[in-house]
């Protein structure tokens, strides 16, 4: 008795009826940001220090917004059961293009923004039609552009180059303070978190990304043509068209992440950014999304993202200072997200929950 | 004329186009390009040397890891990116049993053998992921491809050792007396033997029927969990090989550069051999010459002096327009615009 009334409560409170299962997408999510959450609370009991400073949970943010805004398009590729593997490469080829026009050719700085995201979308119109309307499978054509890419950024300029444009500079100096958070100095003084404005707009873009995966007619047509292609087509939803503009999607996002590198590094290296695309793959798979398509969240990619690089945190405090130990735990937790979900996939497959 | 639209019709037709155009650019740029000269090398064997020889040459590891993927790629619908990490894994177990021994014959059989084991233990742990728990195998061979390589960092802890025996030059190079460099032998070993069971077993039959309908195979009898697992210890032993001959060439174990993004060009030698890399049908000639292929346009980019990071630009314009000429769409395409302009109308020849 007891049991039913707290269930209509439960029921109510939701809105749903109780027999309606939750979406994969938003179980993956959940799990995914309990996760991160309760080893950041781990991390914090266990190690404190540098993890009650509030400074080094933003300063993931500040390291990895191009890599938050790169996993982004990552997802909404792989969302629409493709993959991209060229976004490493392109924030090579971004970040070197801008230095040298920002250096040799005088440009300005909107004018370097610009070249940013007119690479970004050049490659990714080039790759959508290749892989959408000439059906070329999507690794080999993203594989071409990230072999471009790297190629295209030695012949950009053979050796790293730093900017020094003071106007530049004054950007990539430029720290947002957030009001009300911080620590205290040993003299007693407040010193305040800061923030890159690289977060913001990586944050921005987390949600647009959301809002339009979530609320508009080319989000919800991604996620049929990803879980079924075929059926897709049957329900007349325009296959082709929503496989090009999700390559389009990353490529410019690829664009936006090379500059937030850019701001964050000030420099263009023909190594920049080496295995991006391979820890992108790594944190949409961790938030939720599958290979296979129709299933993931952007901002289930979002904690896939702090947590991977919580989880190097974590290995650094605990003293185990040789990079490879990061190697081997990421390659760990991948192997746990990866079976956790395919177990709770195979489950909700046999209680007849269509996933 | 009919062997020749059977030919253009043959999964074979892409690479051996491919192929043609790669000899027949290099025919118009520079005829030296072909030539083959004997020469003497430090060891006073009389040795063959020439672009030819080393495309070959080179070419040997990416041959070998090609067989492996497109076995793989037909019966998992994906494809193993670990491939690199894992031979830097075998290549150091290779070095660590030579090292800590006198170098003869047998201890580098058992080294080898020692090094194909931890392969084949390595690459069951994907091969695992993939069969039993149904993950795409890309996705499954990620966790090997980060990890990969800093396990091989740790069997050599941290070096890169080198190891030094004229032994081991008899495999990496040249056997005296034999003027062909031993790599291009051993893939010529490996390629017959490859062949002779794929023509006498059923394991190219069954690979194919669970690649192309994995339930239809399992009413039909096969395991696809048994053929799925042994696709992937086809590829540990390959992968030991081609860490093997890598070793012995170079003379030194190096974790973070052995076969680097060799993966890739694996994967892309399959495709160029006109497999689909979504499982199914496969033909192993068309991946090995989708292999040379990849050496023979990296070596001609090396002759017409670009540079080396500059390399991979080209080559990747150069894939792309071969994968574009290949592509279904393209084909029909084409047919249709042959149809328009170079046959009769059909209403004519009703007439008539």
């Amino acid at each position: 008795m007891t049991n039913k009334t707290a269930k209509n409560l439960f029921s109510e409170i939701l809105k749903k009826k109780p027999e309606e299962p939750i979406s994969s997408t938003a179980l993956l999510m959940i799990i995914t940001v309990c996760a991160f959450v309760v080893m950041y609370l781990l991390a914090m009991a266990v190690w404190g220090g540098g993890f009650l400073n509030p400074q080094q949970f933003f300063d993931i943010f500040n390291n990895n917004a191009y890599l938050i805004v790169i996993s982004c398009g990552l997802t909404v590729v792989m969302i629409g059961a493709g993959i991209d593997i060229s976004v490493g490469g392109m924030i090579a080829l971004v970040t070197m293009t801008c230095v040298v026009f920002l250096e040799d050719h005088g440009g300005s700085i909107i004018g370097s923004m610009f070249l940013a995201l007119g690479i970004g979308l050049a490659v990714g119109v080039v790759q959508g039609y290749l892989v959408s309307y000439l059906k070329i499978q999507p690794f080999i054509v993203t594989l071409g552009g990230m072999f471009f890419a790297r190629g295209m950024t030695t012949i950009v300029s053979g050796v790293p180059r730093t900017v020094t444009s003071k106007a530049f500079l004054a950007i990539k100096n430029f720290r947002i303070i957030i009001p009300g958070i911080g620590t205290y100095g040993k003299a007693g003084n407040f010193i305040p978190v800061k923030i890159e404005p690289g977060v913001i707009i990586a944050l921005v873009i987390v949600l647009v990304i959301w809002w339009i995966s979530k609320w508009t007619r080319f989000g919800r047509n991604l996620y049929a043509v990803g879980g079924n292609s075929q059926s897709a087509l049957m329900l007349g939803i325009n296959v082709r068209r929503t496989t090009f503009f999700s390559y389009v999607i990353s490529g410019v996002l690829a664009g936006i992440g090379g500059y937030i590198y850019l701001l964050h590094t000030g420099a263009g290296n023909a190594s920049n950014a080496t295995a991006a695309e391979m820890q992108a793959i790594a944190a949409s798979i961790i938030g939720g999304t599958l290979l296979n398509g129709g299933v993931g969240s952007v901002i289930g990619t979002l904690f896939g993202v702090l947590s991977l690089k919580t989880i190097s945190n974590i290995v650094i405090a605990s003293g185990l200072r040789e990079p490879y130990w990061q190697s081997i735990t990421t390659g760990l937790m991948l192997c746990f997200f990866i079976l956790l979900q395919s177990v709770i996939l195979a489950i909700r497959k046999k209680k007849g929950i269509c996933s | 004329m009919i062997k020749l639209k059977k030919l253009s019709n043959s999964q074979l037709a892409i690479p051996l186009l491919a192929l043609f155009l790669v000899i027949i650019f290099n025919l118009f740029r520079d005829v030296g390009f072909f030539s083959i000269s004997v020469i003497r090398n430090n060891y006073g064997n009389l040795v063959l040397s020439g672009n030819i020889i080393s495309i070959l040459n080179g070419g040997s590891e990416l041959a070998v890891l090609a067989i492996a993927m497109t076995l793989v790629t037909s019966a998992t619908k994906g494809q193993d990116i670990s491939v690199g990490a894992l031979a830097a894994i075998a290549g150091s177990v290779f070095v660590r049993i030579l090292r800590a021994n006198q170098i003869t014959m047998p201890v580098i059989l058992l080294a080898f053998l020692a090094a194909c084991i931890v392969a084949i233990l390595f690459a069951l742990f994907t091969g695992t992921l993939v069969a039993f728990f149904n993950i795409q195998p890309m996705i499954a061979s990620l966790i090997l491809f980060t990890a990969g390589r800093p396990i091989a960092y740790w069997i050599n802890g941290g070096a890169t050792p080198t190891v030094e025996s004229p032994l081991l030059d008899c495999i990496g190079s040249f056997i005296p007396g034999i003027p062909i460099p031993s790599p291009i032998l051993i893939v010529i070993i490996f390629g017959i033997f490859v062949s002779l069971v794929l023509r006498f077993t059923n394991l190219g039959l069954y690979t194919q029927a669970v690649g192309i309908n994995e339930r239809a195979a399992r009413l039909n009898g096969i395991n696809p969990v048994f053929i799925k697992l042994l696709s992937f210890i086809i590829l540990g032993v390959c992968v030991a090989i081609a860490g093997c001959i890598n070793v012995c060439r170079i003379g030194l174990i190096n974790h973070e550069t052995i076969l680097i993004d060799i993966e890739m060009d694996a994967i892309l030698a399959v495709a160029i051999g006109g497999n689909s890399l979504s499982g199914g049908k496969f033909r192993l000639a068309g991946s090995v010459i989708g292999a040379y292929i990849i050496q023979a346009l990296t070596i001609t980019l090396y002759a017409m002096k670009v540079p080396s990071t500059a390399v991979k630009a080209y080559k990747a314009i150069v894939i792309i327009a071969i994968v574009v000429i290949g592509s279904p769409v393209v084909h029909k395409y084409a047919h249709e615009f042959r149809e328009k302009f170079f046959k009769k109308p059909m209403t004519v020849t009703e007439n008539n």
